[in-house]
C-alpha cells in the first residue's frame, strides 16, 4: 500500500541550542505510508528533531523538503498551510484544559473548515469514536485517564483528517495493555486513510509492532547511524550501538 | 575501627593503597584522605595495586573514594589492579565506569571573571528589552488581526476573561479600596481635628481617591490577582504544549490566549477604577461619620462639591494604562516561560513584580505630563 513516494527528506540538517549542536549532517527519508520512527538513547534529539520537523523549531542549517516543498524557506504562513495536512499527538496529549474534548477536537474545524456547528459536532462524535472515546465529548481533560487523554489527543490530530501524523512518545506513561492498544488504534489509523506516521518512542515492543522505517540518532556521534526497517536492522545491525538498543543490550556489548 | 588508607611505594614503578578498618558514610573518610590524593595528582609511579584485604565493613563511602583515585589513574595512563576487593564493591566500581562521561557534558568552571558577568547582564537585559518590544509589537498585530475580524479567539475565553477581571475581581477590590479609603480619612483626621476641620477628611479622600489612588489601588490588586494568574496559567499551558498544540495548528496563540486577556483588562480597568474611587469614598466616609461625627449629608455635599470630572478622567487614564501594563507583563512572562514546574513559578513572581514597578513608573510618567498640560 506505500508507494515509496518520498513525504519528508531531511537533507545536511543540523540541529542545534544556540552554539551546543545537538545533531549534525541528518540525512533521512519518510515515504508515504510510512510508519516511521525516530529512536534513539534519551537526550540523543528525537524530540528536537520532531520539533524543526512539525515547524516549532528551525534547522541550524541544511534542507527539510516535506511534500516537495523546503518547508523552513517559506514563512510561518507558509509553514502553516503545510502543517494544516498534519496532526500532532503530543507526549502529554497538550489538550487545551480550559475546553471539553469535544471544543478540543471542534476548535480546528471551526478554524480551517467551513462546517456547521451540527455538522462539526457530528465529525467530533465520530474522531472519539474512532479513538474509543464515544460519550466523553462533555469531559474535561482534567477528568479523563492518561491514556484517555492520549487517544483524545490522537482525536484533534486526525481531527482534519491530516495526511501525515507525528507522535511525541505516544507510549510514555501508559501501561503496557494501553500502549499495545495505541499501537493498534495507530495501525489501524495507517490502514484505513494511508497516513504517514512519525513517532519518535523508544518504546521496543512498539516499534518492532507497528515500525516500517526508521532512524537512529546516536548520542555520541551526534548523527544518525542507522536508517531502515526496524526489524531489519535488528536481524541485521549496522553497528554494536543500534543492536545494543535494540536488544535492550543484550547483545552488541 | 576508623577507616584506613596507606600508601606506599614498594618499587620506584609500582604503588600500593591498602585499605582497612569500616568505611562508613556515617564514620567519614581517613584522616589522611587528602594526601593519598595528593599522590596521585602527579604519580611518579605507573601502576597501582588497591588491596582491601583488611577492609571491615564498606558503602558508598568506601567505593567513592576508590572510584576517584581510579578516576586520577586514568587521566594520568596508571594501570589499576584491585586485589580482596569485597563482594559487590568491584561491581560497583565497573558500574560507576560502565558510561563514560558525555563528550561536553560537564559544566565549565562556574567562576566567571566581574567585567564578563557585567558583559552577560547587559546583554541579557538589551535582550530582555528587545523581547519586550518584539511583544508590543506583536500585541499591535494582534489587536489589527482583532479589527480586521482575523483573529482566532473563542467568545467563551473572552467572556471568561471579562468576568474575571469584573464581577470576580469585584470582592477584594471592595475590600481594599474600603479599607484605604478609610485609612486615608484616619490619618487625616488627624491633623485636620488639631484646626477643627474634619469636614475637609471629605475632600483630601475624594480627591486622592479619584485622582490617582483608587486606580493604583485596583491596578496592584489586578497585578496581585490577574496579572499572576495570567502568567501562571500561560506558563502552565506552556508546560504542557498546548502552545506548541495551538502553533502547530496554525491558530496565532497570541491572538488566541494574550488578546483576550489583553482586551478584557484594558477594558475592564477604567469601570474597576471608578468602583474602587466609589468604595474608597465609602471608607472615607465610615470614618467621617462615625468617628469624627460628620453628618452623612455634610460628608457627601462636602464630597461632591470637591468632585471634578477633570480627576475622575485623570484616574481612568491611570487605570486604563495599568490594565495594559499588567495584561502585558502577566501575558509576556507566561509566554515566555521556561518547560518547567519552577519556571512557571518565576513567571508568576516576574508577572506581579514587573506590573508593580510598570505600574509604579507609569504614575510618575502620567502626573509628570499632568502637570505640563496643567491638568
Amino acid at each position: 500500500m506505500a508507494d515509496k513516494q518520498p513525504h519528508i527528506t531531511g537533507k545536511g540538517l543540523k540541529i542545534a541550542y544556540g552554539d551546543f549542536v545537538l545533531m549534525r549532517d541528518l540525512d533521512f527519508t519518510i515515504n508515504r505510508g510510512d510508519i516511521f520512527i525516530i529512536m534513539g538513547g534519551s537526550g540523543c534529539g528525537k524530540s528536537t528533531l520532531l520539533k524543526v520537523l512539525v515547524g516549532l523549531k528551525a534547522p541550524a542549517a541544511g534542507k527539510l523538503i516535506f511534500d516537495g516543498r523546503d518547508f523552513w524557506a517559506g514563512t510561518r504562513e507558509d509553514r502553516d498551510i503545510i502543517m494544516r495536512k498534519a496532526g500532532i499527538l503530543y507526549q502529554s496529549g497538550a489538550l487545551w484544559t480550559s475546553m471539553t474534548l469535544a471544543e478540543n477536537i471542534a476548535l480546528p474545524l471551526e478554524q480551517y473548515t467551513n462546517l456547521t456547528a451540527a455538522e462539526i459536532r457530528d465529525v467530533v462524535s465520530l474522531k472519539l469514536d474512532l479513538v474509543g472515546l464515544a460519550g466523553f465529548e462533555d469531559f474535561y481533560p482534567s477528568e479523563i485517564s492518561g491514556g484517555m487523554k492520549k487517544r483524545a489527543g490522537l482525536a484533534r490530530a486526525l481531527a482534519l483528517d491530516p495526511d501525515i501524523v507525528f507522535f511525541d512518545e505516544p507510549s510514555a506513561g501508559l501501561d503496557p495493555v494501553s500502549a499495545r492498544l495505541l499501537d493498534d488504534l495507530i495501525l489501524e489509523i495507517r490502514e484505513s486513510l494511508n497516513t504517514t506516521i512519525v513517532m519518535v518512542t523508544h518504546e521496543l515492543a512498539s516499534i518492532f509492532a507497528i515500525g516500517t522505517n526508521s532512524v537512529y540518532l546516536d548520542v555520541e556521534t551526534r548523527t544518525a547511524i542507522a536508517h531502515g526497517d526496524p526489524k531489519e536492522l535488528l536481524k541485521n545491525p549496522p553497528n554494536k550501538t543500534v543492536e545494543r538498543f535494540l536488544t535492550r543490550g543484550e547483545k552488541g556489548n | 575501627m576508623a577507616p584506613q588508607a596507606v600508601f606506599t611505594c614498594p618499587t620506584p614503578r609500582e604503588a600500593l593503597v591498602r585499605f582497612g578498618g569500616e568505611w562508613k558514610i556515617s564514620g567519614g573518610m581517613p584522616e589522611n584522605r587528602a594526601d593519598v590524593i595528593a599522590a596521585f595528582r602527579e604519580p611518579s609511579f605507573d601502576k597501582v595495586v588497591f588491596d582491601a584485604r583488611d577492609v571491615g565493613g564498606w558503602d558508598s563511602c568506601f567505593i567513592a573514594f576508590l572510584v576517584r583515585l581510579t578516576e586520577m589513574c586514568r587521566k594520568k595512563g596508571v594501570v589499576c589492579r584491585f586485589e580482596h576487593m569485597p563482594d559487590g564493591a568491584q561491581r560497583l566500581i565497573d558500574l560507576a565506569f560502565a558510561v563514560p562521561p558525555r563528550e561536553g557534558a560537564a559544566r565549565k568552571s562556574s567562576f566567571v571573571p566581574l567585567l564578563d558577568r557585567i558583559g552577560e547582564k547587559t546583554i541579557a537585559a538589551w535582550n530582555a528589552v528587545s523581547n519586550a518590544k518584539d511583544f508590543c509589537l506583536e500585541a499591535l498585530a494582534s489587536l489589527g488581526r482583532f479589527f480586521r475580524k482575523e483573529a482566532v479567539l473563542r467568545k467563551a475565553d473572552l467572556a471568561a476573561a471579562f468576568q474575571e477581571v469584573s464581577f470576580d475581581a469585584l470582592g477584594i477590590v471592595s475590600l481594599i479600596c474600603f479599607m484605604v479609603g478609610l485609612i486615608f480619612a484616619f490619618v487625616g483626621a488627624i491633623q485636620l481635628k488639631v484646626f477643627g476641620a474634619q469636614i475637609y477628611v471629605a475632600s483630601l479622600v475624594a480627591i486622592a481617591m479619584t485622582r490617582v489612588m483608587g486606580a493604583i489601588m485596583a491596578g496592584i490588586i489586578m497585578a496581585g490577582r490577574t496579572g499572576s494568574s495570567y502568567a501562571a496559567v500561560l506558563g502552565s499551558m506552556q508546560v504542557n504544549e498546548e502552545v506548541d498544540a495551538l502553533e502547530t495548528m496554525g491558530i496565532h496563540s497570541f491572538d488566541f490566549l494574550v488578546l483576550p486577556r489583553l482586551l478584557a483588562l484594558s477594558l475592564m480597568m477604567p469601570l474597576m477604577t471608578v468602583y474602587a474611587d466609589l468604595t474608597g469614598i465609602l471608607g472615607g466616609a465610615f470614618v467621617g461619620i462615625f468617628m469624627l461625627d460628620l453628618s452623612p449629608q455634610e460628608y457627601f455635599r462636602m464630597t461632591v462639591n470637591v468632585l471634578n470630572m477633570r480627576n475622575i478622567l485623570v484616574g481612568i487614564v491611570h487605570g486604563t494604562v495599568f490594565g495594559v501594563i499588567i495584561a502585558l507583563c502577566g501575558c509576556y512572562r507566561g509566554i515566555r516561560c521556561g518547560r518547567s514546574a519552577s519556571s512557571v513559578g518565576e513567571a508568576t513572581t516576574a508577572a506581579v513584580v514587573t506590573s508593580i514597578v510598570g505600574i509604579i513608573l507609569a504614575t510618575a510618567v502620567i502626573t509628570f505630563i499632568c502637570d505640563l498640560i496643567k491638568v
